[in-house]
This record gives C-alpha cells, structure tokens and sequence, in this order.
C-alpha cells in the first residue's frame, strides 16, 4: 500500500514534465499539422540554460530568486528559439509535400543537439539538490512514503502553467485566434487574423512550456546531457498521441498515464522494460481507439 | 457613390479563361447581384474580389472614406482589417468547434487584438481591453439578435441546424465591420420561409450602411431585392442593369435558355421571348 502511494507520487510528478511538453507537440500539430520533432530539443535546451543561470546565480541571490530567474530566462530564450525554429525550417516548407517539414524538423533537432554537444560538452552535468527534505505521509513497515518538497513544486509549478495556459487558449482574443487558425487558416485569415504570427506565438508558447518542463527535469533528476530531448521528447510524443493528438487536456492525461506507467512498472517489475511497457500500452491503445482518448474523429468532408 | 469597382479582370487556371476581361462598379448603399448559368465564372470572380485568388489580369479597387484601396495587391488578412471587405461561402466555413458566440468574437479580432498590448494587458485584463471585450460583446449580441440566434449563442457552430449556420456565417462577416459584404449563395438550401427571413436581413444589412454583393441562383431573391445586376456567361460579362432591365434583356435570356431551370418561376427562363 504505501510502496503503491510512493509510486503514484513518483509518476504523477514525472507525467507532469511529460504533460507539458506533450502540451507543445499537440499545440503545433493543431495548427499547422505537423509533428515538430525539434520540441524534444528545446525541453533539452531549456534544461541547459537552466543549469547555465543556476551555475552563474549560484552564491550571488538566494536559490528562490535563482530559481525563478531560471525560469524565466530559459522560457524566453527557449520562445527565441522556437520562434527562428519555424521561421528557419517550417514556413518555408508550409506549401510543400508533407514530409518535407517533417524531415527539416527531424534536421533541426539532430542540428541542436550536435550545437548543444559542441558548445556544452558532451559530458553530464549536474547540480545540487536545490529543494531538499519533504514531508513524510505515513509509514508502513518500516516504508517511508514521502512527497519531496521538490515533487510537490513540480506538481504546483505545472498546474499554475497548465491554467494560465488553458485560460490563455480559452479566453483571451489571442487564444480565438489559435483555435480559430487551427480549425480554418484560411477563413481565419479572411476575418483579419494575421495567421502567420498566430503560428509563430503558438511556436513561441509551446517552447516556452517546453523551457519549464526543461527546467523541472533538471531540478528533479540533477542531471542533464546533450542527449535528453530524444527520450523525453519520444515520450512526451507518445503522452500527445495517445491522449489524442491535438487535444490540450489529452495531452496531459496522456502524459500523466505515461509517468503512471512508467513508475508503477519500474516498481512493481522490472526497470529495464519500462519504456517497453509504455509503448505497448500505447500500441494497445491504438488499436481500440485510433484517434486517442479524448482526440477528435477526423471526418473528411467531401 | 462608388464603393467597388473590377476594372478588365481576368482570372486564367493553366489554359483555362475562367474569367475573362470583366468590368463593372457596385455603388455604395446598393445590393449588387452577380447572376449566370453554372460555370460562368461567378465564384471565380467572387475569389478575386476577396482576394482568394490573385487574379492574373486587372484591378479591384475599394473605395470607402476618402480612400480607395487596390484589393488585388493586399495580403489576405489585410483584405478585411485594410479593405473592410467581408465574404460567406457557398459551403459554411464556420469555425465548427467553437460557439456562435466565440465565432462571432474571433471576427472582431483586430480590434480586441490591439486593445490588448500585444497580449499581455489582455492576458492580465487589464487597460482599455476590458472596455474593448465588452463592446466586441455588444456588437456580437447585437448580430445574434438580428439573425435570431441569441439563444444559441453558447452551442457549438457546427451543431447549429443548416440554415442558423448560414445566418451566423452573415452575422460573424458583419463583425467585421465591413464596408462591402460579399455573400456566395446566401440562400442556398433555404426553405421559402428562411429564404424571405433572409432577404429582410440582407435589406437591413444594406438599410444599417454596408454595400451588398452577392452571387445567387434564386432568382426570387435576386429580383426582389437587388438594385443592380451583373450576369456572367462564360467568363465574360454580357449584360448589367436593374432587375427590370436584366429581366427584358435578350442576351440574357439566351444565356439561360439552354439551362432549362423550370423550377424556378420567377427565372428569366419563365419569360421566354423567342
């Protein structure tokens, strides 16, 4: 029972950073219908950056303010990049055949991760535990089950983005204009909407989730290396597809049950086979409910 | 007053004519129809004015205050927020997912769009974007009212019945506070009931201050309320003037002639004059 709750905490924080980032991969293909597979790669730059102001801030204020600082400074640098990521490889290629974004994304994260070996390093760098202790739950058996101050940032870090983010698309003109471009650009241009800079804020948006889902990685695991944003981006990939593609809540139950998955099976069989576990699931899924579990049946109109 | 005049347009797809060397002038305060049998271009004419396609030959200029706007050289979006030109289709291209109202909001995006900072005073609430949200609201109540559809403001578009989407699609052109509405087949699909409530709609659009074009087959409409009419055969203008005159007008008549549209009373075709 309390090796169970342990687990649910565990996942429930990791599905959280996978959620976010997920929120990015769902956001671009809503609008433009494409899989931007250099998202991967901004989460690893956030993360990166994220190192970058801690280092340097370290000493000088105290670790909120640094944390803070972080924060901010890697979602706007990480909204810099995604924002030349689709001016540089996407736009150009809009009129194109459909593969050919999709080979200039795949370009472009193989671009930043070799950029970010080179100017980095390709050694693991790591930092401190910056939020130590928690509070401990209960106790069974001589089990401690705690949730780490760190875990429960994480959570009230994510929900505070993930409303502001939600009351953003739903509330406020700009968020019309996303949800509007998404299902018709070019009605939507014909009304007045500048549909290129609408494209370009979602870009901006999603990669600055992805610089605070970079930046939490970082503060939870430690660690991070050049090479992140392959696994986490796969993973937050899987959580948006099987939450349904292009779905905002789908891509945060998806990556909530992805964490899920991934930490039960870690506890209860064997940690080698748990990315195994996850796309199986996904696999299974699939199979039942081709659009995700809460994504949208595409009809097409003829 | 002139509010839209296509001077020698001409619209080519690879070896195709599909417009061909077209001029006429709608004036302002007017309902403008452009008639003509299937395939003789209106649609394609339409695109051109509203700048969904570039036309390869020709000019359309909008006129409004003192100045007049080439439309051909404007960007798309610019076409409403520059031009104040607005368009329905002939197929309903609501935003199906969002609400009457929501739909009706979007189309008032540029103002509430530069009330808001850059997003940022809107994101807060904050500024004059408030104020600027609740007017956009006002005039959004007050098209639902007009198109009778305040009731449905908050279900989703697409799950309106065919001709409540029609009228939204009017209603969200008119927030866009347009000099010039361009309707593609407004009637289309319509029941005679939901026909004529349509034409005292276009006739208070026109009533309120915006010009009127549109494209239409029903000619009970078109006679009843146009104040000029352009008919297009094969591409090419063949004859312009009130509905008295279009109606006695023998080329026109000739145009029709080989469509046998007999269900339609009120067609030129009823009125052979061979």
């Amino acid at each position: 029972m309390a090796y169970a709750l342990q687990q649910l905490i565990n996942g429930l924080t990791l599905g959280m950073i996978y959620g976010l980032i997920a929120v990015g991969y769902t956001m671009v293909y809503g609008i433009i219908g494409m899989i931007n597979f250099a998202h991967g790669d901004v989460f690893m730059i956030g993360a990166y950056i994220g190192i970058i102001v801690i280092t340097a801030l370290a000493g000088v204020t105290s670790v909120p303010l640094g944390l803070v600082a972080a924060f901010l400074v890697a979602m706007v640098f990480c909204g810099i990049y995604g924002f030349t990521i689709e001016r540089v490889a996407y736009r150009p290629l809009r009129g194109s055949f459909r593969l050919a974004p999709l080979i200039s994304a795949i370009g472009m994260s193989i671009l930043l991760e070799n950029y970010v070996q080179t100017s980095q390093g390709a050694l693991v760098r790591a930092i401190p535990n910056l939020i130590p202790g928690g509070i401990t739950l209960m106790q069974e058996d001589g089990f401690v089950v705690q949730l780490s101050w760190m875990q429960l940032a994480i959570v009230v870090v994510t929900l505070t983005v993930l409303g502001s983010f939600t009351y953003l698309v739903t509330k406020t003109p700009l968020g019309r204009a996303m949800r509007a471009v998404e299902q018709d650009a070019k009605m939507a241009a014909l009304l007045g909407i500048d549909t290129n800079r609408t494209i370009s804020t979602t870009f901006i948006i999603g990669s600055a989730l992805a610089a605070v889902a970079g930046v939490m990685f970082l503060l939870y695991y430690g660690v991070v290396d050049f090479y992140i944003g392959f696994n986490a981006g796969i993973k937050a990939f899987t959580a948006a597809v099987l939450g349904g593609i292009g779905s905002l809540p789908g891509a945060v139950l998806g990556g909530l049950l992805i964490g899920l998955i991934e930490a039960f099976w870690s506890g209860y069989a064997t940690v080698a086979y748990k990315d195994a576990a996850v796309y199986s699931i996904l696999a299974i899924v699939l199979m039942f409910m081709p659009s995700g579990l809460l994504g949208r049946h595409e009809v097409e109109k003829v | 007053m002139t509010i839209l005049s296509v001077a020698d347009l001409t619209m080519r797809f690879g070896g195709l004519t599909a417009v061909n060397n077209v001029n006429f002038i709608a004036e302002r305060g007017h309902i403008t129809a452009i008639i003509g049998p299937n395939g003789a271009g209106k649609t394609t004419l339409f695109n051109c004015i509203t700048g969904f396609y570039k036309p390869s030959d020709g000019s359309v200029t909008v006129a409004h205050g003192e100045k007049s706007l080439r439309l051909d050289k404007l960007p798309g979006h610019a076409i409403a927020k520059k031009g104040r030109v607005a368009r329905t289709f002939q197929n309903i291209r609501l935003f199906g997912g969002m609400t009457a109202l929501e739909n009706l909001l979007v189309a008032q995006h540029n103002k509430l769009q530069a009330s808001t900072g850059l997003g940022v005073l809107g994101i807060l609430g904050l500024g004059g974007y408030r104020a600027a949200e609740r007017q956009a609201m006002e005039l959004a109540k007050h098209w639902l009212h007009l198109t009778d559809l305040y009731d449905r403001a908050d279900d989703p578009a697409g799950a309106l019945p065919y001709g409540a989407q029609r009228r939204l699609e009017i209603a969200r052109a008119m927030c866009t506070d347009p000099v010039l509405l361009c309707l593609d087949e407004p009637a289309a699909g319509l029941n005679p009931r939901e026909s004529s409530a349509l034409n005292d709609l276009l006739l208070k659009i026109r009533d309120e201050g915006t010009s009127l074009l549109l494209i239409e087959h029903d000619m009970g409409v078109v006679m009843k309320i146009s104040d000029h009419i352009v008919v297009l055969d094969h591409g090419q203008k063949i004859a312009d003037g009130t509905p008295a005159q279009i109606r006695a007008d023998p080329t026109v008549i000739a145009a029709y002639l080989g469509e046998g549209d007999d269900d339609d009373p009120d067609a030129p075709i009823a009125e052979p004059a061979r």
